[in-house]
């Protein structure tokens, strides 16, 4: 064995060989720069329209009468019951909630598999807040140019000023976010005047205090960083994306060779795109990517680059649509050289009709319950422990617990009756020691908005004792509005 | 497999040296603020350990600078809950048990209370839906030995049945007529026999039996066998047998006697919990 043999070389290197390595990156910086457009034009109407709903909607009336409240939306938590104009629902219609949530995300899957992320570029409030931010800044500090020169120019009175006014400007917005969220729980002209005064409840002042600092830090602060890094739906979206969703796409065939140097090109006979690199595309994006390195996950497809790129094509006397919204599938005809005009035949394929037949489904099964929902309920709790009382005389008795809910905001007058239990007596011990028979109807105050409990005892005597358990009902109803419930439920002989 | 570190050309970025079938995994930097936010929860926590009970010490915890105890937190929920309840509370101890029955605020708080007391002191006999058991009265029926009324079972309670630490206890002591040989056997089951018969007509019964229960029996429980409420004998015509209904039971209830007792709770209990306890007793179905 010689020496050379016996010595082990390793395959390996230092890791901070290239001194460029970096366990953590700071963000680059984005300054978003102004555009004009058709898409930006989009984006202010959606953002103003988004903006006002979520502002002003605590502040809508609807009057509903004397016994319940008349803002238009509420979620009253401490009465539990939600109010969405004409419709009123308890906790145990939740489902209506539930059903509303699962048509948002379908919608969402189908507006994505069909028109991209429009979503994220145009409707989440991220992206409108991030815009309202961005406005704000402009107006304190100019656009991206001054923007960057500012940000770069040493700390100067100017300087001051102006950043002091975007934060207080800035903060000013995210209070009153945050203040809106409260009026949705709340009657809003109530706890407004509450609030200014102090005497709106703790939990009031703590969400809006938490609600004012996030939109502060992700509007001002975060930005693009929640988008890539916070947000799942980018990471998601993938896969409601195919071949007929639109995209941004940079039609390079078009644009490539791009070149700053036109002339020069043209006189060395080089061959040119219409891409003359300006980069406008870059800078007007608020992702600070550029949409000609392909499709990203940063892309949040807010159509910014296309507005800008179709000022310039204007300028330089090039048809519009270097980069644009198009399909994979498109932009891989609009190569081969069959551009293709028309949108409409990526509405309808397996994908898309498959989400709109479940959206329409739910919304259907829920508008169909909801239009023949029943304001009148009668829950009936049979006693469990003991299920059965033996009586002296040899009868058997076995308690209820009788709830009948009013679910609407007015008195009402019901009849309440025991159904189908011949020889049975009843006696409901909130009216004291009478007896009612089977069929018997007995009239009862229905409080608005309310339920009635009923202490209810059965008693069967011992001659007449069925063979067997037995089931029977209680039925209430309002001969007013024609509505009735009936409930099953049962006798028992023994008590376990 | 070789660890080779590398730029990976689309990216621009290095690779950590992993690779698997040559796929490589890129050394991404992680945003900055994330680093932030990291540090921003190391610094909440040492504030936290420092203002909260947090590090566990060989035989106790560090106690925090703001003294916060989950243990102090329920005693005053206790003790606001108790304050928010005194009104009502005085107010229940000033009524009688007729006032409170007939107040329906004060009715409901009483059998609110009355149910959780029951809870803990009376389920361990009476069972957790006052079902009873044997030897154990059943409290849903509307049999009862010493009375039903709110007063008689407020009586019940206070003072117990035959319990001797308390001195006004209810006592009855019905001779053990087999064991001490007041009746012979064969007579024991005549009577037991006449006895059944005072609540199921066809059962078999003896004239020697009828005699019997006239001359040992019927001054307690009552020629019809009705029973008696001072005396806490119980009715032997009713469907409803303490001890069991069939004849052995019945024998042997004659030969040994029975003699259930309940312990006194006025010593035990505050006045306040016991008129709760009568309420929610008699309310439970068969109150009179």
């Amino acid at each position: 064995m010689n020496i050379k043999s016996s010595i082990e070389r390793f395959d390996v290197q230092a890791v901070n060989r290239d001194g460029s390595q970096k366990l953590f990156q700071p963000p680059k910086k984005i300054y978003p720069k102004r555009v004009e457009g058709l898409f930006r034009q989009l984006k202010w109407l959606i953002m103003t329209v988004t903006l006002a709903v979520y502002y002003l909607t605590p502040w809508l009336r609807w009057d509903r009468g004397d016994y319940a409240p008349d803002q238009a939306v509420l979620v009253d938590l401490a009465n539990r019951r939600f109010y969405f104009f004409f419709i009123e629902i308890w906790p145990q219609e939740f489902f209506f909630v539930a059903g509303l949530l699962i048509m948002a995300g379908i919608g969402l899957f189908l507006l994505t598999s069909v028109w991209g992320r429009v979503w994220c570029g145009y409707a989440c409030p991220q992206t409108v807040w991030v815009d309202l931010f961005l406005v704000v800044e402009r107006f304190f500090e100019g656009d991206r140019n001054q923007r960057i020169k500012l940000d770069t120019a040493p700390w100067s009175f100017d300087k001051i000023q102006k950043k002091l006014s975007k934060h207080i400007v800035w903060l000013l917005i995210a209070l009153a976010t945050g203040g809106a969220w409260i009026f949705y729980f709340a009657d809003a002209p109530t706890l407004a005047r509450d609030f200014l005064s102090f005497q709106a409840p703790w939990v009031a002042y703590s969400t809006v205090f938490i609600l004012t600092s996030t939109t502060y830090v992700l509007g001002g602060f975060m930005r693009e960083q929640v988008c890539t890094y916070m947000c799942p739906w980018p990471r998601i979206q993938a896969a409601m994306l195919d071949e007929k969703s639109l995209v941004v796409t940079y039609n390079d065939f078009r644009g490539e060779p791009r070149t700053a140097h036109r002339k020069q090109a043209l006189k060395d006979g080089q061959p040119i795109g219409d891409c003359i690199d300006c980069n406008k595309c870059v800078a007007v994006c608020p992702m600070g990517i550029d949409i000609r390195d392909g499709q990203q996950m940063e892309c949040i497809t807010c159509a910014l680059c296309i507005d800008a790129c179709d000022s310039v094509m204007d300028k330089i006397g090039k048809p519009r649509g270097l980069v644009s919204y198009a399909t994979l599938e498109e932009y891989d005809k609009a190569k081969a050289g069959t551009p293709v005009e028309n949108h409409v035949p990526i509405l309808f394929r397996p994908r898309t009709l498959l989400y709109s037949a479940i959206w329409c489904l739910i919304g259907l099964s829920m508008v169909l319950v909801l239009a023949t929902r029943s304001r009148l309920d009668v829950n009936v709790l049979h006693d469990r422990n003991p299920l059965a009382v033996q009586l002296k005389d040899g009868s058997v008795r076995n308690g209820y617990t009788v709830k009948i809910l009013n679910m609407e905001p007015k008195p009402h007058k019901a009849l309440f009756t025991m159904k189908g239990f011949e020889n049975a007596k009843m006696r409901i011990e909130n009216l004291g020691s009478q007896t009612f028979t089977s069929g018997q109807e007995i009239e009862l105050e229905l409080a608005p908005d309310q339920l009635r409990v009923l202490k209810i005892y059965v008693t069967v005597p011992a001659q007449f004792l069925p063979k067997s358990d037995l089931d029977f009902q209680f039925e209430a109803k309002i001969p007013q509005t024609n509505d009735s419930h009936v409930t099953d439920t049962r006798f028992h002989l023994k008590k376990r | 497999m070789t660890d080779i570190k590398k730029v990976d050309e689309v990216s621009g970025t290095t690779t950590t040296g992993h690779e698997w079938d040559g796929i490589y995994e890129l050394d991404t930097p992680m945003p900055r603020w994330w680093l932030w936010t990291m540090y921003g929860t190391i610094i909440w926590g040492v504030i936290y350990m420092v203002l909260y009970p947090a590090v566990p010490l060989l035989d106790d915890n560090t106690k925090g600078t703001l003294g916060y105890s989950s243990r102090a937190e329920v005693a005053q929920s206790i003790a606001d809950a108790a304050k928010a309840q005194s009104g009502l509370r005085s107010k229940l101890e000033a009524a009688s048990l007729q006032e409170i029955k007939a107040d329906p605020q004060m009715l409901s708080f009483a059998k609110a209370g009355g149910k959780a007391a029951f809870k803990v002191n009376c389920v361990q006999c009476h069972g957790s839906g006052a079902e009873g058991a044997k030897g154990n009265p059943n409290l849903n029926d509307d049999d009862w030995l010493w009375g039903g009324s709110l007063e008689d079972i407020h009586e019940t309670i206070k003072h117990g049945i035959r319990f001797e630490q308390d001195d006004d206890t209810r006592i009855s002591d019905m001779p053990a007529f087999g064991r001490d040989e007041m009746l012979t056997e064969e007579q024991v089951d005549d009577v037991a026999a006449f006895v059944l018969s005072l609540s199921d007509t066809s059962a078999q019964k003896t004239e020697t039996g009828a005699k019997l229960y006239a001359d040992n029996c019927s001054s307690c429980h009552g020629d019809k066998g009705q029973g008696n409420r001072e005396l806490g004998a119980p009715a032997l015509n009713d469907q409803i047998w303490l001890y069991g209904g069939d004849k052995a039971s019945v024998v042997q209830s004659i030969h040994s006697s029975r003699a259930g007792v309940m312990p006194a709770w006025a010593h035990r209990l505050d006045k306040l919990t016991i008129k709760q306890l009568a309420i929610y007793v008699h309310a439970l179905g068969g109150g009179e």
